[in-house]
């Protein structure tokens, strides 16, 4: 292989030389070059080890559509694993070496495998290993031979942009029929975007050329003009890898994802060559035609200087017209066929006349190598019946064999955006047979092949895209194409048996083709399950290369049209995705009150609730986590505490039936709560299962405000938004929890404390407890709501966000004399316990009803209707299963029970502890628990706590404070 | 090199029988028809033959074996449920399949690697220590670990998850397992087979007789002909709704699309398999060498196996966020399952009202670990035409009862 003197058009760029490193060793190339195609240049023709019998490999198609060709790089201080060398520009720097191999590419001491390969059949893992004490063993000795690079555990994570783009035509694919499409759109009026996953526009319009420039002259114009097109955006080096619903497609650049929304898609992304199947077509120096002419006319390298093309179509004579023009011996025309077509006899003339001899009716029998491990020579033989050779011979020395005998079409996407495919025979390949609305396709991948066709077949397809976007109506569409190509461009079967198989159908898994007869010999005959068995098509290059071939074996083996044996499905990426580029910057929403900065002031420590992030306490120096708890506790009981709620729910609800709306959604009853009163809502599912609760304020006849627990504050909403609509009721719902911050003032201290800066009537009589009043608090309207979950005397302050800071500031500073405090969730928590109030999905689970939470007292079962009411009115009758009970310690030692610990009768199971506290204000472990009806109706059970032990505990009446619930109905402060 | 791979370079011609007999018609009658080839209808094909001696069997399949979600899931095994029901049917499946690849002589590549259940919120952490508790309570090896304990033993995990999840704690639970989820229905398969069982492949089910009083199956209707039958097992995961309107039942089920997607190969880091129910995210790492990745249920009702754009969008972030270094690790392939989901995210088994027709469904996001068990507690059903004690929590009429296994804790990103 070497570099060939400068190629007008060429996509590399000699003034810009690169230097990289490839297994150790130094090499060069240029700006413009493919790793792969770097190595070409130098000569280095074995380029990695296959996966299972790690034989050397080189090239194959030169565009990805194999797994030869992948590399671990390391560069800019990354390793980058399984880079894909065929498509991966240059950079300087680079250290390339092959993945898989043992002791290095050159010297791979797993090459051994190669010999095992008899014992190794398709199959072979699942049909022994499987002794239960050894097969760990072997487990270990297959995960390590497995897997292609190593990763770096260490390296960053890497954060890309994503873009979001909206076309009236996405065309995929800028060959000669995308080139044609964009235009013809554009020129009828659409906003085109092309995209190419090729470094450059062209495809095979620019490197297929048969030896003479008149298709490449018309490709550049083509170029040329959609370059200069107002209306033609084109995207390089970017692959579609997904088309999901409703034309929404990502494309993948080098540096990020860019989804695309089209108003309609134009698939022309071509077909991929395909290899023929003989004894060592794996030898490095046997590639297809198209990686060949890649190579030559995109970055000047030849890969031999002796080629023997086999071939079943006009393209391989093109390719060896291709190899003369630049210098390339051509040792012979191996035609699989018996008579050639016109275009092949016409282009045959030519190659016969510069001396090269074409041979029908032949086929490559085997290549052998040479010391190097590379092709060396090849023999050529008659084909006979069932696809084996005839007995004489001839051997070609080359150092080269091109493949060209056949396509399979890039319609992974097509299918993806629902496209039907038929088979057809003229082409020999599946060509669609029906569209969805808006989705084109042109090109080979329709079955046109003919560089002519393919343009009128792009034009055609373009404007009527076009068409589609203006909502023209569209011109009678033929899917078939236009025919234009003389010759079937596909040979049926070009697979040829030998007694030594290694003539492989998949590169990236080492299948052979007896791998795909013994598969369908053990059952394994549909193409689902073939694909399974065997894992055609499972490798890094998802079958582009094998699964044409894979069905054309299975047809055979069952006698069957290839038609009619069917096609794996396609399912996104169709050239993988790193998963960076899928996360993208990564969105990962934190929600702070407006208060943070003052929590943080005040030494909170945070914890997080759903998105928001709560102060869990207040810190004090010298003081541990539990005393600073107790601390918040104590202030709250004997004096006032100040908490942050206002990562509440928060709604507002207004309309003639905003009654009504809650009456069906809360369990209990406000069609007569009166205006300025409050009321607890529980909220149940239809089963009658605990959901939320909250508290709902009447603010006026037709308006009501309420809360809901802090993580199900989006989902209710959007539930309530979705019960209003269904019901068709008349009200408006408003998501106000960002609106207001809500502070909850709560101790003995709090009605004076805040009487020094509102302008409402605190007095008992004026401001009852569970009173909502409106007023000014420190000069800001607001929300006054006297409830209590904490069980003190205690304010609910609702006030416009942008207030919160200062309200918040006001409150400490009127309370200062009174020593006022902040608390966090977790003093809450052991306040609402002590107090017996359960928290939703803390004491209760998916099945706890409000019978068994102990909350009958909430649920209005006189009610016309309520979600959940129906269940309730069937487990009144039914014995309950569980029960939520309070209990308290005997005997609190050290060792306290936890949130999860089993609830014992005997040794059975009973229940479990759903809060636990050690409560500062009682002196004793108080608890929460859901347990067994029998355990309820007794007095007392054991907890099975860490380490196996078990404590004693006794059932205490609820709540553990205050039963009389004098404090928090306070009239006047003490 | 085992010796039983000799026979492979010692003989000309492949010395293996076909796995499954291909039946060109269909008989009259059979004494049961399994509808569904997939790992479950399968299973107990094989059970019905080998442990009830019922052998005259049709399992019907409209499209290929295996190829529902037994091909589609992400084939993780672990009994760390959280009710009693749950915990011993499940760790009876565990049992079962610690046997199955020598009850077959077919490699599962069954591999116990440990699992991790990851708590990011101290609501996760009491979850994970009632179901450790639980667990513990019935023998299951399972324990709360904290987060150092984690770190230690994955130390190239980012604890912090990006600073915005951090872990608090995990379950772990050292039975845990993957296995190659192919080859369970192939070994069933084969073993069914093998016993005189029917497998007919591309055969769809049209219709579900009932005998005159409409409350007793009496025979099947199919594309390839009508077979009388007086025993139906349905276990046709997403397809439930459609099988039970045949025969006119209803149940709670509703199917959501599952997707999950997978990376190239790269070398062995990962062991055990990792689940974080907060960040939506559970991988695994085959023996191939690729990660097998899932998240959660689609969030809406929908029958249909697409893949959407935003469901790997936002498991790549979340697994970033776990395991940054995996930033160029690219995803090959992605792909969707439909998930049969019942109220309480525990499955649906047993008798139903109509005579003759049992159902085994409601799998949801979890039946493939439970593949062996009810294989084995469906035969017994069928055979006996009565539920195995196992299974008696699972009934349909549960529904209507009011009596609910609640397992969502444990299954709903659980896998």
């Amino acid at each position: 292989m070497k570099r060939l003197p400068p190629l007008s058009g060429e996509w590399i760029d000699r003034k810009q030389p690169i230097a990289f490193t490839f297994e150790g060793q130094p090499f060069s190339g240029f700006a413009g070059d493919t790793i792969s195609s770097a190595l070409a240049a130098n000569g280095q023709r074995i380029i990695g080890r296959s996966f299972k019998y790690h034989r050397p490999r080189g090239l194959l198609s030169v565009a990805n559509h194999d797994s030869n060709a992948i590399m671990q790089v390391q560069h800019h201080g990354r390793t980058l694993p399984n880079v894909r060398a065929d498509v991966t520009p240059l950079a300087d720097g680079m250290r390339v070496t092959a993945v898989n191999t043992r002791g290095g590419l050159a010297k791979d001491s797993l090459h051994l495998l190669d010999r095992l390969s008899a014992f190794l059949p398709v199959g072979f893992y699942y049909k022994a290993f499987h002794s239960k004490r050894f097969f760990p063993r072997w487990e270990r000795l297959f995960r390590n031979l497995a897997g292609l690079s190593e990763l770096d555990l260490h390296s960053s994570r890497r954060r890309t942009p994503k873009a979001y783009a909206f076309t009236d035509v996405l065309v995929v694919g800028a060959g000669p029929s995308g080139l044609a499409a964009a235009l013809s759109a554009a020129d009828n009026g659409a906003q085109v975007m092309l995209v190419d996953e090729n470094a450059g526009p062209g495809g095979s319009g620019l490197y297929a050329r048969g030896g003479q420039d008149a298709d490449a002259r018309q490709t550049l114009q083509l170029m040329e003009r959609v370059r200069q097109h107002p209306r033609i955006q084109v995207l390089c080096n970017t692959y579609a890898a997904g088309y999901y619903a409703d034309h929404w497609v990502a494309l993948i650049t080098p540096t990020e994802m860019v989804k695309v929304r089209a108003a309609s898609v134009v698939f022309a992304q071509g077909a991929f060559e395909q290899p023929a199947v003989f004894h060592n077509n794996d030898l490095p120096g046997i590639l297809l035609a198209s990686g060949a002419q890649r190579l030559l006319s995109r970055y000047a390298v030849a890969p031999c200087q002796r080629v023997l093309v086999l071939t079943a179509n006009p393209q391989g004579y093109a390719a060896a017209l291709d190899a003369l023009e630049h210098g390339i011996e051509v040792a012979g025309i191996v035609d699989l066929r018996t008579a050639p077509g016109p275009a092949s006899t016409q282009l045959a003339e030519r190659l016969q006349a510069r001396g090269v001899p074409v041979s029908t009716s032949a086929i490559i029998e085997n290549a052998r190598a040479g010391v190097d491990g590379c092709v060396r020579s090849v023999v050529v033989k008659t084909r006979g019946q069932d696809d084996v050779a005839t007995a004489a011979g001839q051997t070609h020395e080359v150092d080269g064999v091109w493949m060209s005998v056949g396509f399979a079409p890039a319609h992974s996407l097509l299918l993806q955006a629902g496209a039907r495919l038929q088979m057809e025979s003229s082409v020999g390949q599946y060509v669609p047979s029906m569209l969805p609305a808006g989705i084109f396709s042109c090109g080979k991948v329709t079955g046109v092949y003919g560089f002519t066709s393919r343009l009128t077949d792009g034009t055609r397809v373009g404007e009527q895209a076009a068409a589609y976007v203006q909502r023209r109506a569209p011109k009678p569409r033929s899917t078939a194409g236009t025919p234009g190509m003389m010759e079937m461009p596909n040979h049926p079967y070009p697979i040829v048996a030998h007694a030594k198989g290694k003539n492989f159908i998949d590169f990236d898994e080492d299948l052979q083709l007896k791998d795909f007869a013994n598969a369908v010999q053990e059952g394994f005959d549909s193409i689902e399950l073939l694909k399974r068995y065997t894992t055609v098509g499972m490798g890094p290059s998802q079958g582009k290369h094998s699964n044409l071939n894979a069905l054309r074996i299975l047809a055979k083996l069952r006698s069957e049209a290839v038609g009619r044996v069917g096609a794996p499905t396609a399912r996104p990426m169709f050239h993988p995705v790193p998963l960076s580029h899928l996360a993208g910057r990564s969105f990962s929403p934190e929600r702070a009150t407006q208060l943070a900065g003052a929590h943080e002031a005040l030494g909170a420590v945070w914890m997080l609730a759903g998105q928001w992030k709560r102060p869990e306490y207040y810190a004090v120096a010298g003081l541990s986590r539990a005393a600073a708890i107790e601390q918040e506790v104590r202030a709250v009981r004997e004096g006032a505490g100040l908490i942050d709620v206002g990562t509440l729910g928060k709604i507002e609800i207004h309309g003639p039936d905003a009654a009504e709306f809650l009456d069906r959604v809360y369990a209990g009853r406000y069609g007569t709560l009166t205006a300025g009163m409050t009321r607890y809502g529980l909220m149940l599912d239809e089963s009658g299962v605990i959901i939320d609760d909250g508290v709902i304020a009447r603010l006026a006849d037709e308006s009501f405000y309420f809360t809901t627990t802090t993580g199900n504050s989006a989902s209710i909403y959007r539930e309530l938004g979705r019960l209003a609509t269904q019901w068709n009721l008349k009200v408006g719902l408003v998501n106000a929890t960002g609106h207001y911050a809500a502070f909850n003032l709560a101790g003995p201290l709090s009605r004076r404390i805040l009487a020094r800066l509102t302008t409402v009537d605190l007095a008992q009589s004026s401001f009852p407890f569970l009173g909502l009043r409106e007023g000014l608090v420190a000069g800001v309207p607001a929300r006054l709501m006297r409830v209590g979950f904490v069980g003190e005397l205690g304010y609910e302050i609702h006030v416009p966000v942008h207030s919160a800071l200062h309200v918040w500031e006001a409150l400490f500073a009127a309370g200062a004399a009174e020593a006022i405090r902040p608390f966090g969730v977790e003093a809450q928590r052991v306040l609402r316990l002590e107090k017996g109030h359960l928290i939703v999905g803390q004491d209760t689970d998916g099945l706890t009803d409000p019978l068994q939470a102990g909350c009958e007292w909430a649920i209005k079962m006189d009610k016309p209707f309520f979600i959940g009411q129906r269940s309730l009115r069937i487990l009144q009758k039914m014995p309950k299963r569980q029960h939520l009970v309070g209990f308290r310690l005997t005997a609190p030692g050290t060792d306290l029970p936890q949130e999860g610990h089993l609830v014992l009768a005997g040794t059975e199971m009973a229940g479990r502890v759903t809060s636990v506290t050690r409560s500062p204000t009682l002196q004793a472990v108080i608890g929460l628990a859901m347990v067994t009806p029998a355990v309820a109706t007794g007095t007392g059970f054991r907890i099975r706590i860490d380490g196996g032990r078990e404590v004693d505990a006794i059932i205490t009446p609820l709540p553990f404070y205050d039963a009389a619930g004098a404090r928090q109905k306070l009239a006047e402060a003490p | 090199m085992p010796w039983r791979l000799l026979k492979f370079a010692l003989k000309s011609k492949h010395p293996e029988p076909r796995m499954f007999t291909a039946h060109s018609e269909l008989k009259e009658s059979y004494d049961a028809v399994i509808i569904g080839g997939g790992g479950h209808g399968l299973a107990a094909a094989y059970y019905l033959a080998r442990d009830h001696g019922i052998t005259n069997v049709a399992v019907i399949e409209k499209d290929y074996l295996g190829g529902g979600n037994t091909a589609r899931n992400t084939t993780i095994i672990r009994s760390n449920y959280l009710t009693p029901e749950g915990v011993r049917f499940y760790d009876e499946s565990v049992r079962l399949w610690q046997d199955l690849s020598q009850d077959f002589d077919l490699n599962l590549f069954y591999s116990t690697r440990g699992h991790y259940t990851l708590a990011h919120t101290d609501s996760a952490v009491r979850t994970m220590r009632w179901r450790a508790e639980v667990n513990k309570h019935f023998g299951i090896n399972s324990e709360l670990v904290d987060a150092q304990a984690v770190q230690r033993a994955l130390p190239m995990m980012d604890i912090t998850c990006a600073g915005h999840a951090p872990i608090l704690g995990a379950l772990y639970h050292a039975p845990g397992a993957i296995a190659r989820h192919d080859a369970v229905a192939w070994g069933y398969g084969r073993g069914a087979d093998r016993r005189g069982v029917e497998i007919h492949q591309q055969t769809e089910v049209l219709g579900i007789e009932t005998d005159a009083s409409g409350s007793r199956v009496a025979g099947v209707l199919t594309n390839r002909g009508h077979i009388a039958t007086r025993k139906v097992l349905c276990a046709v995961a997403g397809s439930t709704p459609r099988l039970l309107s045949m025969v006119g039942l209803e149940s709670p089920i509703s199917i959501h699309p599952l997707q999950a997607m997978v990376s190239e190969p790269v070398k062995p880091w990962l062991d055990p398999i990792i689940v974080s129910g907060s960040l939506h995210v559970y991988v695994s790492q085959t023996a191939r060498g690729e990660l097998v990745m899932g998240a959660s249920l689609d969030p809406y009702e929908l029958h249909s196996t697409r893949s959407t754009l935003d469901f790997a969008e936002s498991l790549a972030a979340h697994m970033l966020d776990l395991f940054p270094f995996l930033s160029d690790v690219k995803v090959v392939r992605q792909w969707a399952g439909m998930a049969d989901m019942t109220p309480d995210f525990a499955p649906i088994m047993g008798k139903t009202p109509i005579e003759g027709f049992y159902l085994d469904a409601g799998w949801g996001t979890w039946g493939f670990k439970a593949t062996p068990v009810s294989g084995k507690t469906m035969s017994y059903t069928l055979a006996n035409d009565r539920p195995h004690p196992l299974i008696e929590g699972f009934s349909l009429d549960r529904f209507r009862r009011y009596e609910l296994t609640g397992e969502k804790g444990a299954a709903s990103v659980g896998h």
